[in-house]
């Protein structure tokens, strides 16, 4: 493996690790977005430049600052007695663990097996929208009418309580 | 190690980092980002499989991956404005003090 993946695998489990343990939600949010370019660039390690940016846009330009404007929005809410952590919280710590035994088990047992090809696959942005355009039109429709009701549906969620009062 | 394996063991562990956010967090803000976390990893795995597995041309991976990103989108403008309206309503995003379904 080459050191460009180790670095890249540091930032991403590092961005993830500081998300869950920091103390400050903003801080979190932060480290969360860390977390997720990471990724990004580990897409784009591995040749697939187009789901790589859409990640870059997608998770950096989108969800990173919707998650930042809902932790402004709830502001008040950061000051909470009883610490960062639920009340459950080691059984929460242990179902993960077991979690990532599991899988890292089968992963590590399964090395073997699992086809390694050295040939680099193209997959140009055209590929990707003949692709869409062709064989996959049904679930792009079906995504294009999801995310239109999930936008009208967070709106209405997110309306103030006075409007249904009326 | 193959390659593969060490993508999909960088999947797992952000995975399992996404898992223990989900669990173990008060704040539900914190709990939607771990989620978002489990889904990237699921999408590292498809990537990774896509890259190393047979027959790249027909993108089935990246598609999968693609319409993953989008479904996620979907899912964080939701719950984040659950997590808003849940605040306005009870002023409070801790998911210890939510126990009550009725308003």
């Amino acid at each position: 493996m080459s050191p460009v993946f180790y670095l890249l695998a540091a930032i991403t489990i590092a961005g993830g690790l500081a998300a869950v343990l920091l103390k400050k939600l903003v801080h979190c949010a932060l480290a969360a977005a860390a977390a997720f370019a990471g990724l990004a660039l580990l897409f784009l390690s591995l040749d697939a430049q187009f789901a790589g940016f859409v990640q870059f846009l997608v998770y950096l330009g989108a969800v990173a600052i919707l998650i930042v404007f809902a932790i402004l929005l709830t502001r008040n809410a950061e000051e909470q007695d009883g610490g960062l952590f639920s009340r459950t919280w080691f059984a929460g710590l242990v179902v993960a663990a077991a979690v990532f035994a599991v899988i890292g088990w089968a992963v590590l047992r399964s090395g073997s097996v699992l086809p390694n090809q050295l040939a680099v696959p193209t997959a140009t942005v055209r590929d990707i929208g003949v692709a869409l355009m062709g064989r996959y039109v049904l679930p792009l429709e079906i995504v294009a009418l999801l995310l239109t009701a999930a936008t009208i549906g967070a709106v209405i969620v997110a309306m103030h309580e006075k409007e249904g009062e009326q | 190690m193959t390659p593969l394996s060490a993508y999909l063991l960088v999947g797992a562990l952000v995975f399992a980092i996404g898992l223990a956010a989900a669990l173990t967090r008060r704040n539900a803000i914190l709990v939607l980002i771990g989620i978002e976390l489990m889904l990237n990893a699921a999408n590292l795995n498809l990537i990774a499989f896509w890259r190393f597995g047979p027959n790249p041309e027909a993108l089935i991976g990246m598609m999968f991956a693609i319409f993953s990103i989008a479904v996620a989108a979907a899912e964080a403008a939701v719950g984040l404005g659950l997590v808003i309206a849940i605040y306005r309503h009870y002023n409070t995003t801790d998911l210890d003090q939510l126990n009550r379904m009725k308003g």
